[in-house]
């Protein structure tokens, strides 16, 4: 038997020697970089300076708000319609639910750089999103050239990609609430409506906690759609954590300041999710 | 009176039908139609995107289009690369995760809580924070635009470490046991005993994995620089930050990019899905 002790670490070894490289170095690197400046070509040892920098950086403060303007707004959106969506499709009177099911989901499989172009195309001043808003007498907005109507764009966007994603997570989930729930809710005389309120939602509680910490680390490192939908602006009305970083590392090739962001949305990451947990879950 | 219950509750019943299908039937709307104007606009010349009213039906673009857009990003170059880069990918990734999946779930040995408990919460660290370290160690070893720079990062993906864990723990170890009582080897056992019934959550795994790299953009638009190793997102992405925007070539390019991940998840819903949402496979 002592010939077994060994086995598991073979099978595991490819996985932890390139989880070490490119995963675990990484991780620490860039927390070490955080910590340095670029001095005549080499990195020193700088302390707590781009920290300090972040905290007279109004682009810095720009992007976190941007971020959460779309987190607070969008992923509830998204949430909230996946649900409502998730009951109407496991509602008994429905027939065709297969189709509507695939059909919700089709956003969440293209790619983000290619849904993301398609937005930018469908809400141009001319485009065919304001011209098909006149028939109905709303005046053009001006999706992607004022502050407001970027950040709206990227919401639309996002809620369009990904909210049948979340529906179909509800739906699996609902197949296990026990009908015997809504037969008693019923007989106590609540209606579908509150049957949903006081039935589906908390019964599906660790599933929505689920979807909403998944949506927020996803949102907190948003990059593509603000990169190739609004580009970042106008002036930095859409410049979110994700593309900040991007800019100082990749534009301004600022190595040091990049990874300080990086680490602040590193830390945004663990407190949200640890809040999350504490509000949401109870075990 | 009996007639006058029945109509009424027809008339309730007909009225919940509505307030069903309406609200879906929108929703349907909203899904799907975009696919559709993004095959209009292959076909059509760049100004019929800004049309009033709308340009909804086919046009005779489309050869004119993708000359323009193999013009420009060299389309064939850059889909070479995407597929390239995406299966050898998945192949490894595949491999590496599920032998990883295999020992964390059907074997007991030190350090297997604490390897298991690092990898799942390396899911919550923002891809982001490994950016820069990553770009600094390729360009150390002059792998900048290489398919290997594109390849190797995120072979280790733990999330398809978890999808295949939730399966193996799913397979009776009594039929390992039988085998190691017969004397089978433990790559044997695995090989041959245990895979074969993994067919399906390797095939959901797999798709995960293949459009998680099919739709990568960020690491790929650092790790190159040179066009002829562009990335088909990459590409897609460069067409609009010239200043004069081709959109009929545009166009093209996303619906490239679109349609045979759509018709490929219309052929394969059942293994799409529940790669996508990280469940079991049943």
């Amino acid at each position: 038997m002592t010939r077994n002790r060994s086995i598991p670490y073979w099978f595991l070894m490819p996985a932890l020697i390139l989880f070490i490289i490119f995963t675990i170095y990484p991780i620490l690197s860039s927390l070490i970089l955080s910590f340095e400046k670029l001095d005549q070509g080499t990195y020193v040892f700088a302390g707590f300076a781009n920290y300090v920098r972040l905290f007279h950086d109004t682009v810095f403060y720009k992007a976190l708000e941007n971020t959460f303007i779309i987190l607070v707004i969008q992923v509830p959106i998204m949430l909230i319609l996946a649900l409502i969506l998730a009951s109407a499709l496991n509602s008994k009177l429905l027939k065709l639910r297969g189709f509507f099911r695939v059909s919700f989901f089709m956003p969440a499989v293209t790619s983000l750089v290619a849904y993301s172009i398609l937005f930018s195309i469908l809400l141009q001043d001319n485009g065919l999103i304001n011209h098909l808003l006149g028939y109905v007498g709303i005046k053009p907005v001006h999706w992607l050239t004022t502050a407001i109507g970027a950040k709206v764009s990227i919401i639309l966007a996002m809620t369009w990609r990904w909210t049948g994603y979340n529906m179909v997570i509800y739906l699996a989930a609902m197949q296990n609430i026990p009908e015997e729930l809504y037969e008693a809710a019923s007989l106590d005389g609540a209606g579908k409506f509150r049957q949903f309120i006081n039935v589906t939602v908390p019964q599906l509680k660790p599933v929505i906690l689920f979807t909403a910490i998944i949506s927020t680390i996803s949102t907190l490192q948003l990059f593509d759609e603000p990169y190739n939908l609004t580009k970042g602006g106008p002036g930095d009305a859409t410049m979110t954590l994700g593309l900040y970083i991007y800019q100082n590392g990749f534009k301004y090739f600022d190595f040091g300041y990049a990874s300080a962001i990086a680490y602040i949305v590193v830390i945004i990451v663990a407190i949200l999710s640890y809040v999350q947990f504490k509000v949401t879950g109870d075990e | 009176m009996a007639t006058t219950t029945v109509t009424h509750k027809n008339k309730s019943y007909f009225g919940t039908k509505v307030g069903l299908y309406l609200p879906l039937i929108i929703t349907l709307i909203i899904s799907i139609f975009p696919f559709y104007w993004m095959i209009v606009g292959a076909t059509n010349h760049s100004s019929k995107m800004f049309t009033n009213p709308p340009t909804l039906s086919f046009g005779n673009q489309l050869a004119t289009n993708l000359s323009n857009l193999n013009d420009s990003v060299g389309i064939w170059r850059v889909l070479f690369n995407s597929l390239l880069v995406s299966l050898v990918y998945v192949a490894l990734s595949l491999t590496i995760c599920t032998l990883a999946a295999y020992a964390l779930s059907k074997f007991e040995f030190k350090g297997k809580r604490v390897i298991f408990t690092v990898l799942m919460l390396s899911m919550m660290i923002p891809y982001q924070a490994t950016l820069i370290p990553l770009f600094r160690l390729m360009a150390d070893f002059h792998l900048l635009n290489t398919y290997f720079a594109l390849i190797a990062p995120q072979l280790v993906f733990p999330f398809a470490i978890f999808l295949m864990r939730q399966n193996f723990i799913a397979f009776p170890t009594a039929l390992m046991e039988a085998a190691r009582i017969d004397g089978a080897g433990e790559l044997k056992i695995f090989l041959t005993i245990v895979i074969p019934s993994m067919k399906p959550a390797l095939a959901a795994t797999a798709i995960y994995l293949f459009m998680m790299q099919w739709n990568n953009f960020m690491w790929p638009l650092v790790a190159t620089t040179s066009s002829n190793m562009y990335t088909f997102p990459v590409a897609l992405s460069s067409l609009i930050g010239v200043s004069i925007i081709d959109y009929g070539q545009v166009m093209t390019g996303i619906t490239i990019a679109t349609i045979p991940i759509i018709i490929f998840f219309l052929l394969l819903q059942k293994q799409f899905i529940s790669g996508m949402l990280g469940s079991a496979v049943k």
